[in-house]
């Protein structure tokens, strides 16, 4: 493949998901211009190694592997990931999922709560976890795409994920809470 | 309290992880379980949140316009054969503006069922899934009467095997719609009502189709200026029937 049929193939598959990687980058990063840098660093360090891509393999989970790596070697990166939550020690044990009260009521408050407090609770849940949110419920990849994006294990996915949504949950209620008593 | 042997696999049901034949036994056990279907129903709701909550950031035009030139500028193999690469960032470009077009439209149009998957789900679990309770539609279609921007026909349903539970409003996007329970053996199905505006047009621009959305199976159609969608776990024959039984009613 030349060169030039090796470009043409790139941007065929990278330019469609810019919108998803930059989503995703101003998430990790929660700076516009830093979101902006990670993006364009990720698609010099893909264009440059794309011919080490292996074709029919999945593009997606390859290219956002680049930008998360590329994140947590980052200024930002670097310390988001000194901030990990002291639960995920044991993310490679598959979770017990525990029964949550059936009197919680947070079915009623997660139907109040507006995006806006959902977005800052999202923003206040530890990078560790809203990674892992993101790709499994904006993204919609499937368990093995973010065990591919992540390199883990897909059981460290499920374990992530279940823990993920509990710092959600828990977050969105004491949001709520607050709201109510302001 | 939820079921232990199936409350642990509720994520990955939800997240469609599950494989075919434990999604049909997920499906069943939650038919019969409140507890699970409660449970199950509170994780979409926050499933569903974290999907509009994460599609917040968009980048500029101006850095759009960037990337787009720099991925194109480094194929560029000599001057001589500019225009080569021109076009050729042209035709990716424009398959690239069709493929994100169709990409969002696909994504809405999930983001619409999943809404309206919610909607089924959360009525089911509701003790109190309808509004205007009664099997006759001459009770119930009145009862929208100042309630919708439109009106709609409902069939006669004597001796055909299904059978009308009552409605209720329903919001989709912000616009009012009717939301119709009827049963047929022990299933529910849930018939939604809306004006079809060109936002739902375009993601659904066939007249009829037929999709599967966490399993449900769902029939939509598009007549008078309604859009229609019919969602249920009964079988597609069953759902089928309803729906044409409605659309000879709307005829």
């Amino acid at each position: 493949m030349s060169a030039h049929d090796a470009s043409a193939g790139f941007e065929e598959l990278a330019l469609p998901l810019f919108d998803s990687l930059y989503n995703f980058a101003h998430w990790l990063t929660q700076n516009r211009d830093e979101a902006e840098d990670l993006v364009q660093e990720t698609y010099v360090k893909a264009l440059k190694g794309f011919g080490t891509f292996q074709p029919g393999t999945n593009f997606r989970a390859w290219i956002f592997r680049i930008l998360r790596n590329t994140f947590l070697t980052s200024r930002t990166g670097l310390a988001a990931s000194r901030t990990v939550p002291l639960e995920s020690n044991n993310d490679d044990e598959p979770e017990q999922t525990v029964a949550i009260s059936r009197e919680t009521p947070e079915s009623i408050l997660l139907a109040e709560a507006s995006q806006q407090q959902v977005q800052a609770a999202l923003e206040q849940v530890p990078v560790l976890y809203r990674e892992v949110l993101l790709l499994c419920d904006v993204e919609e990849m499937s368990y093995q795409e973010i065990a591919d994006t992540l390199t883990v294990p897909i059981g460290t996915v499920m374990s992530r994920l279940y823990r993920a949504r509990k710092a959600l949950r828990a977050t969105l209620a004491g949001k709520m809470t607050e709201a109510k008593h302001a | 309290m939820p079921d232990d042997r199936w409350q642990p696999k509720l994520d990955q049901y939800l997240d469609s992880e599950l494989s075919a034949e434990e999604m049909r036994q997920m499906d069943a056990h939650l038919r019969e379980c409140a507890s699970c279907a409660s449970d199950a129903l509170r994780r979409l709701q926050l499933k569903r949140a974290t999907r509009l909550a994460g599609q917040r950031y968009a980048p500029s035009a101006e850095f759009r316009r960037r990337i787009e030139k720099q991925v194109a500028a480094k194929g560029r193999p000599a001057r001589r054969w500019l225009w080569i690469p021109a076009l050729a960032s042209l035709v990716v470009l424009l398959a690239a503006v069709v493929t994100v077009g169709r990409w969002y439209e696909r994504s809405r149009s999930q983001q619409l069922l999943a809404e309206l998957a919610d909607l089924h789900v959360a009525d089911l679990a509701s003790p109190t899934p309808v509004d205007v309770v009664s099997s006759d539609r001459h009770t119930v279609k009145p009862w929208f009467q100042g309630k919708l921007p439109f009106t709609f026909d409902l069939p006669e349903l004597e001796g055909t095997g299904y059978k009308l539970v009552g409605g209720r409003v329903a919001y989709l996007e912000h616009e009012p719609g009717a939301e119709l329970l009827f049963d047929v053996g022990a299933h529910h199905i849930s018939v939604f009502i809306f004006r079809d505006r060109p936002e739902i047009e375009r993601v659904f621009p066939a007249h009829e189709s037929k999709v599967r959305v966490l399993s449900f199976h769902v029939e939509s159609w598009a007549a008078g200026g309604l859009r229609y969608f019919a969602f249920s776990d009964a079988s597609p024959e069953a759902i089928e029937g309803l729906c044409r039984l409605l659309k000879q009613a709307g005829a």
